[in-house]
């Protein structure tokens, strides 16, 4: 679907009048991200880090299938073949840093979607799904860049892949045969890196797969805005080529230059140096630590020492999955007709005081070691996690008042000037 | 406020395409163009492979009529310690009219001129010939003879029949003492 | 309606379920914590904080300095210590030519087969071979070691936080434990077999001071060879092994993040032109 006053595509030249009719892709191209589609024109810079996540999907795919052309998935040689990689392929160097680098990228833009997505409640009806498949998303973003951070064979692949299937050891009964089978052996090895690789290579072309329907979910309904208000007539829309792709181009510029000034700068910055050791099954680095994008639910994972008629391990490892899992349930948890979080006071001051000091001291306390202060801090803002999605949204939603709508994103834009806004197309469009 | 209105038209968008957007999308396809070169080149031979080792062979233990295969760069490398009667074969042959004209001196090292190496690769599509070891076929000219396509060797591995279009291949050697060579 | 109710009132049970038990947790840690003496930690020292010439953005190698660093590497680590991921062809990097790369490479023994017999044995090294290790296996490096095995060096400035500052360091860092610290931290006293060392975390390390007397390496370039100099060479040389790609990684940084810079600035002047037709005149 799409708003009345879209642009329709025009094939002008031969060519495009036989694509046009044999396969439109031209068309669908200019449907989705071209001058047909009809998009909020009072976007803010925080709806770039969609494209932006896009366009790390591709950077890790490029660089991804580059890598895998020199490495070799065996526990003897993968160390020594990553080293290959940095030391004698030609810009070997350059493709695995920007791979490494690429992935914590991928992980900030996300970070920021998901954030942006949370403070204006774009989870919200009628875009449920884009929401839902996001997550989907996520969890395969999570599970694709753990596989990876295995494959050098450091000591922190090899003991975070020990660490990790070790979650699944804390099922009850089950739990040791599903480790074991997971690592087709008792402790990582090659049964277990083969594996890694051929998943590692599979999720990222899933993950593009659900990306799609990402888009397409989105276009049902159009994209949101920071007034939360939905589009009402063509005034409150712009094509999205050129407005947007020349504003996701400048975003586009910011974010690589950030991307590119830490892969060659300092291209190590957010690694851990213990990886740069070769795995070794008989000992333990002193802190055993995810990569940065994975602390807040590692901290959340590690909060739960106590047995309360689970045991203390099984209780993390619930807890981990379910901070991820009760995204699922948020577009019915917060039932506020209002989206945006700019005119609810109570919500907006959860988020800020709450919500997000709570995600900082998460993830402080997951890279941090398992010592004191870190555990009981990181059991207070697990606390506080947990309330916030599942007590609090649910109930401010019924309590609070929010602050007054603009009638119209072009007032919004433009002030109260309602003379040009009130035009006879300002029926709402939901 | 009426030149406000968000509906611009296609032509005001096209009329303002001007210097500023075409050096911008510019910018972006050469920054695309840069990056194609690392992720082209990084296919080429890595630097290990580049440095990859000469290949020393000693000869002294070759018998007359034998051949031994060695490697190098990893392709078989065929050392042959010619007989009388396969040098005057060859000689008799360095004016035939050959499809590559080549003369045995020409293939051969001044003063071991009964030590012929090649390239085991036939010249066609990079079968390995026979004709190296005992007992092999050594094809219609008494040299090497390659099985996939049927292109026959002369006892100096020059293409004599068949599809190859080029002799065996010489490569770059040198004597480092009476009884090694050193290939590379 | 119902059934949105009802979902609301399960994540809230859920919500308070998975919150009380975080917070049980905590009163039992605050508990504990209050009763029982924190495991205290011994008191390493951070890496010196040194200069070096391929620091910073534009910083480049000091060849003449990876040059003794090699030497230092060779006449004293070597004894123990791999470098398995270098080869030697890759000392060219260093200033060295082809034919002395040749050389240096055919003094070293390097494992190999003897091409009659098929036998182990050990041969001259190519420029190809890779530096050899001092043990055949871990296991005998265990055993000649009093069972610490010395790490492999190639990328041990990367394999430590501040690697090439530790390094140095500990190199430099060697001598008895303090009155004061000894006084303090009775545990921190080495054990038989282990040497005192401030930079090391647990202060105790296997490995003595490999460096111990002026002059212990001769230099070829007549640079005086004090340990604080050879310990900054090896540390220079180490950073070099483990990457070796580090000045030309920042060389190809400088143009291309001008030209993002420049591209950046155009595509905002492009998106403000193109978004003046529809901004709201101030």
């Amino acid at each position: 679907m799409s708003f009345p006053w879209a642009r329709q595509y025009e094939p002008k030249n031969a060519v495009t009048k036989f694509l046009d009719e044999k396969l439109p892709l031209p068309r669908l191209v200019y449907n989705a991200v071209g001058a047909g589609y009809p998009v909020p024109r009072n976007l803010s810079y925080f709806w770039n880090f969609g494209v932006l996540a896009g366009f790390f999907l591709v950077v890790q795919i490029v660089t991804g299938v580059v890598l895998a052309m020199h490495y070799a998935a065996n526990a003897q040689v993968a160390f020594a073949t990553t080293e290959h990689i940095m030391r004698d392929v030609n810009w070997g160097w350059l493709m695995r840093y920007a791979h490494a680098n690429g992935a914590s990228f991928f992980f900030i833009v996300v970070y920021l979607h998901i954030f942006r997505g949370l403070f204006y409640s774009s989870y919200k009806a009628p875009r449920e799904m884009i929401w839902l498949l996001g997550v989907v998303i996520f969890l395969l973003m999570m599970a694709t860049a753990f596989m990876g951070y295995v494959l050098p064979w450091g000591q922190m692949s090899f003991w975070g892949a020990k660490v990790i299937t070790g979650l699944f050891g804390a099922i009850p009964l089950v739990g040791e045969p599903i480790q074991i089978w997971l690592l087709g052996g008792f402790a990582p090895d090659n049964a277990a890196l083969n594996r890694f690789f051929s998943l590692h290579f599979l999720l990222p072309f899933v993950i593009a797969g659900v990306v799609i329907l990402h888009i397409w979910a989105l276009h049902i309904p159009g994209s949101s805005n920071p007034t939360g208000v939905e589009v009402k007539s063509e005034s409150d829309t712009v094509p999205f080529h050129p407005y947007y792709t020349a504003k996701d181009g400048f975003g586009l510029g910011i974010a690589l230059l950030a991307y590119f000034a830490l892969v060659f700068f300092l291209p190590n910055a957010l690694g851990h140096p213990d990886n740069y050791i070769e795995a070794n099954p008989l000992s333990t680095p002193a802190h055993i630590v995810p990569e940065w994008y994975f602390w807040p639910f590692y901290a959340i994972l590690r909060a739960f020492t106590v047995d309360f008629i689970l045991p203390a391990k099984l209780w993390g490892v619930i807890a981990m999955f379910a901070s991820i899992l009760l995204w699922f349930f948020l577009p019915w948890l917060d039932k506020s007709p209002v989206r945006s979080g700019h005119y609810r006071p109570l919500f907006r001051k959860f988020f800020w005081f709450g919500l997000i000091p709570a995600m900082i001291v998460l993830f402080i306390c997951g890279g941090a070691p398992a010592e004191e202060p870190y555990v009981m801090l990181s059991q207070i803002a697990t606390a506080y996690y947990f309330i916030h999605f599942l007590v609090i949204l649910p109930i401010i939603s019924s309590v609070e008042k929010p602050e007054e709508l603009p009638y119209s994103i072009t007032e919004a834009v433009l002030g109260s000037d309602k003379k040009m806004v009130k035009g006879e197309n300002a029926e709402p469009a939901v | 406020m009426a030149d406000t209105t968000a509906t611009a038209n296609p032509e005001d968008g096209v009329r303002r395409r001007d210097f500023l957007d075409i050096a911008a999308v510019s910018a972006a396809g050469i920054g695309g163009l840069a990056v194609v070169y690392p992720l082209v080149t990084q296919m080429a031979p890595s630097k290990d492979v580049l440095a990859a080792s000469s290949t020393e062979v000693d000869v002294s233990g070759i018998e007359p009529g034998q051949a031994i295969k060695a490697v190098f760069r990893k392709q078989p490398l065929f050392v042959k310690r010619l007989t009388p009667e396969e040098i005057a074969a060859a000689q008799r042959d360095d004016n035939a009219g050959l499809r590559d004209p080549q003369t045995l001196a020409e293939r051969t090292k001044e003063g071991h001129g009964d030590i012929l190496v090649t390239m085991g690769v036939c010249t066609h599509l990079g079968c390995v010939p026979l004709g190296a070891a005992e007992g092999e076929v050594k094809g219609e000219y008494g040299g090497y003879f390659c099985p996939c396509h049927g292109s026959h060797y002369d006892t100096a591995g020059r293409i004599r029949k068949g599809p190859a279009p080029t002799n065996l291949e010489v490569p770059e050697y040198e004597f480092t003492s009476e009884t090694v060579i050193q290939v590379g | 309606m119902l059934k949105l109710l009802s979902v609301r009132l399960v994540a809230i049970l859920v919500g308070l379920g998975f919150a009380l038990v975080a917070l049980y947790a905590f009163v039992i840690g605050a508990y504990n914590a209050a009763t029982e003496e924190p495991a205290g930690h011994l008191p390493y020292e951070k890496p010196m904080d040194l200069s070096w010439s391929f620091d910073g953005p534009f910083g480049k190698w000091d060849q003449t300095q990876l040059q003794r660093g090699l030497k230092v590497y060779d006449e004293v680590c070597s004894a123990c210590h791999s470098l398995k991921f270098v080869a030697f062809r890759d000392l060219e990097q260093l200033g060295y030519s082809e034919a002395q790369v040749k050389a240096y490479a055919a003094a070293k023994q390097v494992p190999g087969i003897d091409p009659n017999t098929g036998e182990a044995t050990m041969r001259a090294g190519l420029p190809t071979d890779y530096f050899p290790s001092p043990y055949p296996n871990n296991v005998a490096a265990a055993a000649a070691n009093n069972n610490a095995i010395p790490p492999d060096l190639s990328l041990m400035t990367k394999a430590r936080g501040d690697g090439t500052n530790y390094v140095a360091s500990l190199l430099m860092g060697y001598g008895p434990p303090s009155e004061e610290l000894l006084a303090e931290h009775p545990e921190a006293a080495p054990g038989p077999g282990l040497h005192h060392n401030p930079y090391f975390p647990n202060l105790n390390l296997a490995m003595a001071a490999p460096l111990t007397t002026a002059g212990q390496v001769t230099y070829d370039d007549g640079t005086e060879a004090t340990i604080e100099q050879m310990s900054k060479d090896v540390a220079a040389f180490l950073t070099w092994t483990a990457e070796p790609t580090l000045v030309k990684r920042k060389q190809t940084g400088w143009p291309v993040l001008i030209f993002l810079l420049f591209a950046t600035v155009l595509a905002y002047m492009s998106k403000r032109q193109i978004w003046a037709a529809v901004k709201p005149k101030k």
